[in-house]
């Protein structure tokens, strides 16, 4: 995969840390890592399933967030990381379709989407 | 602090003030509206971070493809606040507290890491993430992948309809 390296833009990139008007990098990661965590635990505490869902999506987005930023910060000439996300996203959008699906059957049969009531494939 | 730093900062602050009324607000719909407002603040990130079409791809597709699906789900099950579950206390602690610690674990982390600390880079220049770039790379490198993942699409179309459809 090393043909992936692409030098588009590498000679118009800035050298680091020359200016005004950057933003270091570890602000980034405390931004993803707070909304990962904000994520999982509405992941741990909420019981319904489509918010449980929309938990899911915030980590994947916090995720996003760090590709994003790696790529710019270490390989601004690179699109790595960019590539990443495009496809986190597709995949995340493929996940949301079939979890829905899931839901809306779930409530046919429950008439609620509590995980707490869908207990059947427990024991 | 320069108006670089300033929007950094607005954004942030939206993104993370967002996320928390995600989980706190009772009411899914505005679960879900606060969610969205997430996603915007995540696209200005994007745009910040100099991945204009990734933000605009984020937009389209999440903001607006995922999150009126959600909207849609949530308004065809008539739920509200009563419909709520009620939450068990120790569920909340124990999330609360393993959340935490994870988050106090990484942060000291991300701090010590003396490599990536000092690197800084210059927002919203460059126009390595512009749709012509992208898109030459896209189908010339990463040719397979997203084949691949036109394959996914496929399978989780038909996932979805045989797992939706009546008996």
């Amino acid at each position: 995969m090393k043909e992936i390296i692409l030098q588009i833009d590498a000679s118009k990139s800035l050298p680091l840390g020359e200016v005004g008007g950057a933003v270091p990098l570890p602000h980034i990661l405390f931004l993803s890592t707070a909304l990962f965590f904000i994520g999982m635990y509405g992941l741990f505490t909420r019981r319904n399933m489509i918010t449980m869902l929309m938990a899911v999506e915030l980590i994947l987005n916090s995720v996003n967030i760090n590709f994003v930023a790696f790529n710019k910060f270490l390989y601004p000439g690179k699109l790595d990381g960019i590539f990443f996300t495009i496809f986190i996203i597709t995949i995340a959008a493929a996940e949301a379709a079939v979890a829905i699906a899931i839901i809306i059957n779930l409530y046919r049969s429950h008439n609620s989407i509590d995980v707490e009531g869908a207990e059947e494939l427990k024991y | 602090m320069s108006a670089i730093q300033i929007i950094f900062w607005f954004l942030s602050a939206l993104a993370i003030v967002s996320a928390l009324m995600v989980l706190i607000s009772k009411n899914p719909v505005h679960s879900v509206l606060w969610l969205i407002m997430v996603f915007f603040a995540i696209s200005g990130h994007y745009i910040l971070l100099n991945a204009q079409f990734l933000a605009i791809v984020n937009l389209i597709v999440y903001a607006g493809a995922i999150m009126v699906l959600f909207l849609f789900v949530i308004m065809l099950m008539n739920l509200n606040n009563e419909s709520e579950p009620q939450k068990n206390v120790w569920m909340r602690l124990a999330g609360a507290v393993s959340g935490g610690c994870l988050l106090m674990i990484l942060v000291s982390l991300v701090r010590q890491a003396i490599e990536i600390n000092n690197k800084v880079a210059e927002m919203k220049v460059g126009d390595i993430g512009l749709i012509g770039n992208l898109g030459k790379a896209l189908f010339k490198d990463y040719l397979v992948p997203f084949e691949i993942s036109s394959v996914l699409f496929l399978s989780a179309m038909v996932g979805a309809i045989v797992i939706g459809k009546k008996n």
